[in-house]
């Protein structure tokens, strides 16, 4: 989709704001009010304050904060965990914080009067730093402030005619009203761009969503988006809907099991594609993830893995005793563990733990051990949701990602949500266990491996002091024979070792 | 116990130029003052037009505003003060009987 076009008829200033800027196709319009309305506690006002910020300290536009209902030291206390020093900022002339005070019982209402006191507060502190943005929040405080709301219904429309004489960009939020978008009815003012807030709690995950309901004069994304309040601000997530263009990467990457790799067209994954490994309780799933790893830090790749049912601890320990020692990547700084109960947080939280964490380390390859006690509800349609944002979001940062999965019933293996998901998937590894002639054989095989040709073959393998080390296929009188049979027919000399086709 | 001593009020009338609300405001401020708090008050003008920077610390919103900064506590009034009776109530003014015009 061109918005080429669009911008340069109407020029835009650009938040800063991760993904807000991509949706909007180059941020707010500039130099006119854009309106952020949603219920109270969606984030209107951090929206607010980090398009202000980030104008301040990456476009060099200086901003002033006109706030009626918090104190400049209260918003200065809720943005600093977002990584804002707004003292800092005020200290450098960047940013001007104003806190109005606007209390009902102490104005007496004499006579005729206007606003004029508030242009020339906001006059004067624009002209103190030469701000070209400026953030109202939120103006229905001087609705529930002044009694004569003829006069001051005048005075904003006044107010929005000198804001665009000024030649401002403005952000003015208000509170979503009912069945109206805001209200005191602001959009009547501000009516060049709407955007909408939204902060729902669907089947237990809290979601906050953003939507551009208006945007005059120039192509959007309509539908709603997920975002995030982090550690370094607000991210919005545009869903896969909007762009599937993910680069595709010709580059291989290993497994880090060198029969596996054979598998798949003898060279292992694509770089940048999502690997499912599935299986039954027992199967060596979290084995497949550490070698994985374990491949990459040795080739200098930094690696993340996140534990969902063991500790740090307990998997070092676990992965030491089959030969992968992930404790000397940690301390070189090129494995980050993060372990948690996923019952800890809600899927919303989780996904802005990990892409806060994978935003702050960069790594090029992930793994995710394991994917299924994210919800006790196989059928979970919000997990499904979220795990799309997860993987658009680590395919675009082209990090090679293995996700490992556990398969409740031995017979079934395409369990409800794995149908589901794995269609995000790229290569889907699955790993069996069955009983054969008194002893448990371990299989893999490669269910499916987007853009190469792989093996159709189901290989059995071993997990054990020397790591994971596939079989080669043993035929014996006309089937293929596992375990003991194999090794019989092995050293017996009459056996045919087949080569993976 | 009576308290003889007069209290003295101390007013500032934040305004943004001349204009016809300010000059109202000022002349009725005036006769407000004269009538009913004849010797015991100080009246200061400000003119946020000259100098903006005020208008912040004394949380300057509509204009003209009347800020009584004595006594205690600070009370605010906003409007060109042409309702009398709001302004003895808003700067809580014990009215001086009117004498008879003789």
């Amino acid at each position: 989709m061109k918005i080429a076009n669009a911008s340069a008829q109407l020029p835009k200033a650009a938040t800063g704001i991760e993904g807000l800027d991509e949706i909007t196709g180059g941020g707010f319009p500039a130099r006119r009010p854009t309106l952020v309305c949603g219920a109270s506690g969606c984030g209107k006002t951090l929206v607010a304050i980090e398009f202000l910020v980030r104008g301040a300290t990456q476009f060099d536009e200086p901003g002033v904060f006109m706030m009626f209902e918090e104190t400049a030291d209260d918003l200065a206390v809720n943005v600093r965990s977002l990584g804002f020093d707004l003292d800092a900022l005020q200290a450098e002339g960047r940013i001007v914080l104003d806190h109005v005070h606007v209390e009902r019982s102490e104005i007496e209402e004499t006579g005729e009067y206007d606003l004029a006191g508030l242009f020339i507060r906001l006059g004067h502190a624009i002209d103190t730093i030469g701000a070209k943005r400026v953030v109202l929040d939120t103006l229905e405080a001087l609705f529930s402030g002044l009694r004569n709301e003829a006069v001051l219904r005048a005075e904003l429309r006044r107010l929005f005619r000198w804001l665009r004489d000024r030649g401002v960009t403005a952000v003015i939020t208000a509170e979503r009203g009912d069945g109206r978008l805001t209200r005191y009815g602001l959009e009547e003012y501000v009516s060049d761009c709407v955007v909408l807030l939204d902060h729902r709690v669907d089947e237990n995950v809290s979601t906050r969503r953003l939507r551009i309901v208006k945007y005059r004069g120039s192509l959007h994304g309509t539908n709603e988006y997920p975002f995030m309040i982090g550690e370094r601000g607000v991210t919005v997530l545009p869903i896969t809907s909007l762009r599937l263009d993910h680069t595709a990467s010709t580059e291989r990457v290993s497994t880090g099991v060198a029969g596996l790799d054979e598998m798949l067209g003898r060279q292992g994954v694509y770089r940048g594609s999502s690997v499912f490994v599935t299986g039954t309780p027992g199967t060596g799933k979290s084995s497949f993830g550490a070698k994985f790893v374990d491949a990459g830090c040795a080739r200098g790749e930094r690696a993340m893995l996140f534990a969902f049912e063991e500790s740090a601890a307990q998997m070092t320990r676990n992965m030491a005793s089959i030969g992968v020692h992930i404790e000397p990547w940690v301390l070189q700084g090129l494995l980050q563990i993060h372990a948690s109960r996923p019952t800890l947080h809600g899927l919303e939280q989780h996904l802005m733990l990990m892409h806060d964490a994978i935003k702050a380390f960069k790594p090029s390859l992930l793994v995710v051990d394991p994917i299924s006690n994210f919800t006790v509800d196989l059928d979970d349609v919000g997990m499904k949701s979220t795990l799309m944002r997860l993987i658009d979001f680590v395919k675009h940062q082209e990090i090679t990602a293995m996700f490992t999965d556990l398969c409740v019933d031995t017979g079934a293996l395409l369990a409800n949500t794995q149908l589901g998901v794995s269609s995000l998937m790229d290569t889907w590894i699955a790993l069996g266990n069955f009983e054969s002639n008194g002893e448990r054989v371990r299989t893999v095989q490669v269910l499916k491996s987007r853009g190469m040709p792989h093996s159709n073959q189901i290989r059995e393998f071993e997990i054990g002091p020397q790591g994971v080390q596939l079989f080669d296929i043993v035929v014996a009188g006309n089937r293929v024979v596992t375990g003991r049979e194999r090794v019989a027919a092995h050293s017996r000399g009459a056996d045919n070792a087949v080569q993976t086709p | 116990m009576k308290n003889d001593v007069p209290v003295e009020y101390q007013l500032r009338l934040y305004v943004a130029g001349q204009t016809a609300k300010s000059q109202a405001a000022l002349l009725n401020l005036r006769q407000v003052c004269e009538t009913h708090l004849a010797g015991r008050y100080t009246i200061e003008v400000i003119d946020l037009l000259l100098t903006p920077k005020l208008a912040a610390g004394d949380q300057i919103l509509a204009l003209p505003t009347l800020v009584r900064k004595l006594p205690q506590p600070l009370k605010r009034l906003v409007g060109d003060l042409s309702d009398e009776e709001r302004v003895l109530v808003g700067l809580d003014i014990q009215p001086v009987a009117k004498r008879a015009a003789s």
